[in-house]
């Protein structure tokens, strides 16, 4: 149901002035914010054409955007696989019939939920490169992902968790009516639906794991963020290689949320799997990060 | 351990990262209410500026935030808060934290009022009520009660992500575990207590919330 539905009647004669009035006060508002902005920027010379011409040169691209880039994509996918295989076996062990096992997965669950991203990053790096686990050269990767990995997988776990028990009841009794043992019922029937179902909230968490990326700024890994300081130092253009950065992390993250959006349109038109896990769904002792980045109206009129 | 805590003010790096939180949720509850009203308004203009606001921070890192607020807009544009260092990398950190985490409560009072279902407004407007009365008896007590869930998960996350103001120099529980890490033996242990802090802080939030998400769910 739109919001403007439920809070709005349809507007008279005298709501549609006082509409066109806010309309005009609403667009001069902006306006003049914006003028603000780009008065400012111009009075401190950061709309001068030295400043913004690097971004044409192949060079800035080739040195510094583009390995950047590479950095955060790396990352991001070598992350959101791991953290999708710890998380499915989380998720399994927390399903489990054995009572040590899903209390074992719960209490892992539960403690890297609840610890922030970046003190694992910041601890995992000191720990490598103190005892020299890995090439120096490569221990600020292995942080970033490890602690993205821990992070992620057990909010999959979660994801997990609640894809299946959001499955109608009758999809596990007809799996072990037909005499099929429970680990066969998850195995068979009930984690293929779920996972379906789950698609959509997985991807919406690999926009969570592009952003967090960029906590590896803070040790030093070279992500696009990092890259667009050095490029900044290097320019001597320090704001607009963080506006650029800033757009290509907007552009990424949008398509991502658009494209996560798209499959769960389809997923629902195609009907007949379990209504979409999202995030925010039953358990909401969930520490992490975006509440209904996926669609909470579907989770919530799904209630 | 006992001499860790004798020697580095672990308590005092908490109290920080909360004073952060405390701030910071204040002000994006703020915003986030501004911008939620932006949004759901019926100007298509103010729809605009609302969703916008929304899709450009969400779609930010935190990080990229932090670091181009001061190094960027401080350093650069000259727009300081305080002439002592720290307290300028303060201030624009509780700005950061709360310009950021208002997406998430706009978004998280928009899926409150979204649980409604469009027949409560009818009923209210067809007894007779004005567009004040069914907005403060019958709507908004039920979005509220249906946005607390949400808020919740944005409260949890607002206190895990006051750990990036570590990057811009603040001085909170991130980054006090950075230096005692540097500089002491058992590494292990020294992260164990601040998870262990960052547990206690978060858990509570998340089972509150949701005893009382439950307690005052609407019955439908």
């Amino acid at each position: 149901m739109s919001a403007q539905a439920v809070l709005f009647d349809a507007p008279g004669p005298k709501a549609k002035r006082r509409h066109f009035i806010l309309t005009i006060v609403g667009s001069v508002a902006v306006v003049a914010l914006l003028a603000l902005v780009l008065y400012q920027l111009g009075a401190r010379g950061q709309l001068e054409a030295a400043k913004w011409t690097p971004f044409l040169t192949g060079s800035a691209w080739l040195n510094y955007l583009i390995p950047g880039l590479i950095g955060t994509l790396s990352a991001a996918a070598v992350s959101v696989i791991a953290a999708g295989i710890l998380g499915l076996l989380l998720g399994i062990g927390r399903l489990s019939a054995v009572s040590a096992l899903r209390w074992l997965s719960g209490i892992i669950v539960e403690f890297f939920r609840a610890v922030p991203v970046l003190i694992m990053m910041i601890f995992l790096f000191i720990l490598f490169s103190r005892n020299g686990v890995f090439l120096p050269s490569v221990n600020p990767f292995m942080a970033v992902v490890i602690a993205l990995t821990l992070y992620n997988g057990s909010v999959i776990a979660e994801l997990v968790r609640s894809g299946v028990s959001s499955l109608p009841k009758g999809q596990a009794e007809a799996g072990l009516s037909i005499g099929l043992t429970p680990g066969q019922t998850l195995r068979s029937i009930q984690l293929p639906q779920a996972l379906v179902a789950m698609l959509p909230a997985l991807m919406g968490q690999l926009v969570v794991v592009i952003k967090d990326t960029a906590l590896g700024y803070g040790i030093t890994y070279s992500e696009l963020l990092n890259q667009a300081k050095n490029l900044g130092s290097n320019y001597s253009n320090t704001l607009p290689a963080y506006m650029v950065a800033a757009v290509l992390f907007i552009l990424l993250n949008y398509a991502m949320t658009k494209l996560a959006s798209a499959v769960e349109q389809r997923l629902k038109r195609r009907g007949h799997t379990a209504a979409p896990v999202t995030n925010s769904m039953p358990n909401i002792v969930q520490g992490h990060a975006e509440p209904g980045d996926v669609s909470t109206e579907e989770a919530q009129a799904a209630r | 351990m006992g001499a860790i805590f004798a020697k580095y003010d672990i308590f005092g790096a908490f109290l920080v990262t909360i004073e952060l939180a405390v701030l910071s949720a204040i002000g994006a509850l703020l915003i986030g209410t501004v911008v939620a009203i932006l949004r759901m308004s019926p100007v298509p203009v103010l729809q605009l500026v609302g969703t916008s606001y929304v899709n450009l921070v969400r779609n930010t890192p935190l990080t990229v935030l932090m670091v181009s607020s001061i190094l960027g807009v401080s350093f650069i544009l000259g727009l300081s808060w305080s002439d002592n260092a720290k307290t300028n990398a303060f201030i624009w950190a509780v700005i950061v934290l709360s310009v950021y985490h208002a997406a998430f409560v706009c978004e998280a009072l928009r899926s409150g009022v979204n649980t409604i279902p469009a027949g409560q407004a009818e009923a209210a407007r067809s007894i007779g009520l004005t567009f004040q009365q069914s907005l403060t008896e019958v709507i908004l007590p039920q979005a509220f009660r249906g946005a607390i869930a949400p808020l919740g998960s944005t409260l949890i996350a607002l206190i895990k992500n006051t750990t990036v103001v570590a990057v811009i120099g603040v001085s909170d529980a991130a980054n006090l575990m950075a230096v005692i890490i540097e500089n002491e033996t058992g590494g292990v242990l020294v992260f164990g207590i601040f998870a262990l802090g960052f547990v206690i802080l978060t858990l509570p939030v998340g089972v509150w919330f949701t005893s009382l998400s439950r307690r005052l769910a609407v019955k439908r």
